[in-house]
């Protein structure tokens, strides 16, 4: 129970931490953007849609910057994130909530993929340490984390949507396919998600098979291990059933690192491919120089992030009697 | 003479490692060609990289190794001449990380107590914080980041693993004996840190900035990509944003954009390659176990018995 208030207390600070950052960064930034910003929009939004902005970053009111922080956390505590600029005049929520459930499926399913064969791998290659796998597979895909996403992201464009032609190029549907759910829809929707899911599982695996295969060459060295051995059990099971479950321990705990690692190559996956998920947003946004919604999105991805690490943390808790008592 | 002898012995080391590990071998040579063509670009560079003097759009050649551009620039000059800002880039970001990793991380270790505990929720905090929309954010204020804009925001956001994986390093060696030995001489506290605790800490600390290296450059790349950098400077990263946004793949002119690429790639993978080395030097456990040694050991046992 005082873990879970720890823990709990930890996500509070850290998404106070996100706001205000949120709110001083385009304060604090060379020549005030903020400032710089409703100058430029004055005369050119209509006044419902400045006074939405104004609202939204908590100036032109001639208002102290403390009360104003004071009114933005507000705000944003209400769901009150401001009016999109470049799709005037939807609110800021309403786009996003769009946006969400495709980055939620793409992200959500490559991670999930990752994690289990890279953890799979590292244990195997662990095991038989110093065997073909093992020399092989763990140095290759720690290269291949070495490169750079989106550029994984261009070459599988070019090679099997260009080329060979066998997945759509762009975007998360078909322009001809009705959004509803019938099997074609989900059917195109799954064929335009591979590629991009490819490209993130492809550079994110090395990280989980080098946690796994570190780990795992501790356990295996443990008694409890030999053990088993002695006991006689088959090395499948003492594979996962005794040494891999511990092992896997400590990836969930390095899962919250990941996920930074994860949402960051998936905003760049999503670019490449016009992928209509929240990373795609948020560079255009960033393009349109739509500043409300590309505070709410950063604020959004960092809602989800933390939210991820703290059911890993519950998670590994429930599972890892050790971390229970060590807090 | 005497100065030098550490120094001797400290290269002699790294020798003997290199000659040990091929990762850490092949890494090392990599960044070596790697820096001597930052430092000295004009050797190789053929041409000016911005001029427009030559044919647009030509496939590789013998005046062109990699084609030209759809506004006629070499690209094989533009890849040389942008290795210096990716290097420069891996290096001082990786220096500047790992100085707050240390500084933070062994500070708090150190110190313990209320000092430990705000510095490791600082730590925390900044771990947490998804970082590259947190870069997106920060430099689509600005029009165009400049170097020491990109490096400021990237050592901001890169030091934290670092710093809490030194500070868990640092905690087990706090209490071994020599430390308390140094304390008790009466040694002060910069002395104890800088001369006893930091030392054995080495390879972690080599580990910690090589993965910032690497973040730094996979990440000041993507940012250039999606045109968040300056976008007329001669970088890898620029290099492909306008490789994307003239569509070189679509066009015909696919060495464009895959050259700057396998650039980053390259660099990346030596800092990798280095990296997972000196994970090995510094967790003992991780060492490959060659059949030579394990005999010679199962040999002395048998001795001993």
């Amino acid at each position: 129970m005082r873990f879970l208030v720890r823990r709990l207390g930890f996500l509070l600070v850290a998404l106070w931490a996100a706001l205000t950052l949120n709110f001083f960064i385009p304060r604090l930034m060379p020549g005030n953007p903020a400032e710089a910003m409703m100058a430029r929009f004055r005369g050119h939004v209509n006044p419902s849609a400045l006074s939405a902005l104004e609202a939204a970053f908590g100036i032109g009111k001639h208002q102290s910057l403390i009360s104003a922080y004071f009114q933005y956390l507000g705000n944003t505590l209400h769901g009150n994130l401001g009016i999109s600029i470049s799709y005037f005049p939807i609110p800021v929520s309403t786009m996003i909530m769009r946006a969400l459930p495709w980055s939620l499926g793409l992200v959500g399913l490559s991670t999930v993929i990752g994690f289990l064969v890279g953890t799979a791998v590292g244990a195997v290659s662990a095991w038989r340490r110093g065997g073909k796998l093992d020399a092989v597979l763990p140095p290759t895909f720690i290269v291949i984390s070495a490169f750079p996403y989106f550029w994984v992201g261009l070459l599988a464009i070019r090679l099997f949507a260009v080329t060979l032609n066998w997945f759509p190029i762009l975007g998360g549907y078909s322009e001809t396919a009705v959004e509803m759910w019938s099997w074609s829809f989900v059917g195109d929707v799954l064929m335009h998600a591979i590629l991009p899911a490819f490209t993130i599982v492809i550079t994110s695996i090395g990280g989980w098979i080098l946690t796994m295969r570190n780990n795992m060459i501790t356990v295996v060295a443990e008694d409890y291990v030999k053990m088993a051995r002695a006991k006689g059990l088959t090395p499948q099971r003492i594979l996962w059933q005794y040494a891999g479950r511990n092992a896997m321990l400590p990836s969930l705990t390095g899962f919250a690192m990941s996920l930074g690692f994860v949402i960051s190559g998936a905003i760049l996956v999503e670019y490449v491919f016009n992928y209509p998920g929240l990373g795609f947003m948020l560079l255009q946004a960033v393009q349109n120089e739509d500043y409300p919604l590309m505070q709410a999105l950063f604020l959004l991805i960092t809602v989800a992030v933390l939210l991820a690490i703290f059911v890993s943390d519950i998670v590994t808790a429930v599972l890892d009697p050790r971390t229970r008592v060590r807090s | 003479m005497r100065r030098l002898r550490p120094l001797a012995r400290a290269l002699a080391g790294a020798y003997r490692f290199l000659r040990r590990d091929k990762k850490a071998m092949a890494g090392s040579i990599i960044l070596f060609i790697l820096l001597v063509i930052a430092a000295f670009p004009n050797w190789f560079a053929p041409d000016n990289p911005a001029a427009e003097n030559f044919r647009a759009g030509v496939g590789p050649s013998w005046h062109h190794l990699l084609g030209t551009t759809s506004l006629g620039q070499d690209v094989f000059s533009q890849l040389i001449v942008g290795t210096r800002q990716s290097v420069m880039i891996a290096l001082i970001v990786g220096f500047f990380c790992t100085i707050m990793s240390v500084g933070i991380g062994v500070t708090a270790a150190y110190m313990g107590g209320l000092i430990d505990d705000s510095l490791s929720l600082l730590t925390d905090v900044i771990l947490v914080i998804p970082t590259f929309p947190l870069i997106i954010v920060i430099t689509a204020y600005v029009h165009g980041a400049s170097f020491w804009l990109l490096v400021a925001v990237l050592v901001f956001t890169g030091w934290s693993y670092g710093a809490r994986q030194l500070r868990v390093q640092a905690l087990s060696l706090r209490n071994r004996d020599y430390l308390l030995a140094a304390k008790a001489r009466g040694e002060s506290s910069w002395y104890v840190i800088t001369v006893e605790l930091i030392p054995p800490m080495t390879s972690l600390i080599v580990a910690n900035f090589l993965s910032a290296a690497l973040y730094a450059v996979l990440a000041a790349s993507a940012l250039q990509f999606i045109g968040l950098g300056n976008i007329n400077t001669e970088s890898w990263g620029t290099m492909l944003y306008w490789a994307q946004s003239d569509e070189a793949l679509q066009t015909g002119l696919p060495l464009w954009a895959l050259a700057p690429g396998v650039a980053i790639a390259i660099l990346g993978s030596a800092l990798a390659l280095l990296n997972y080395a000196f994970d090995e030097v510094s967790n003992p456990a991780l060492r490959p176990v060659s059949e030579k040694k394990m005999k010679k050991r199962m040999r002395k046992m048998k001795a001993v018995a």
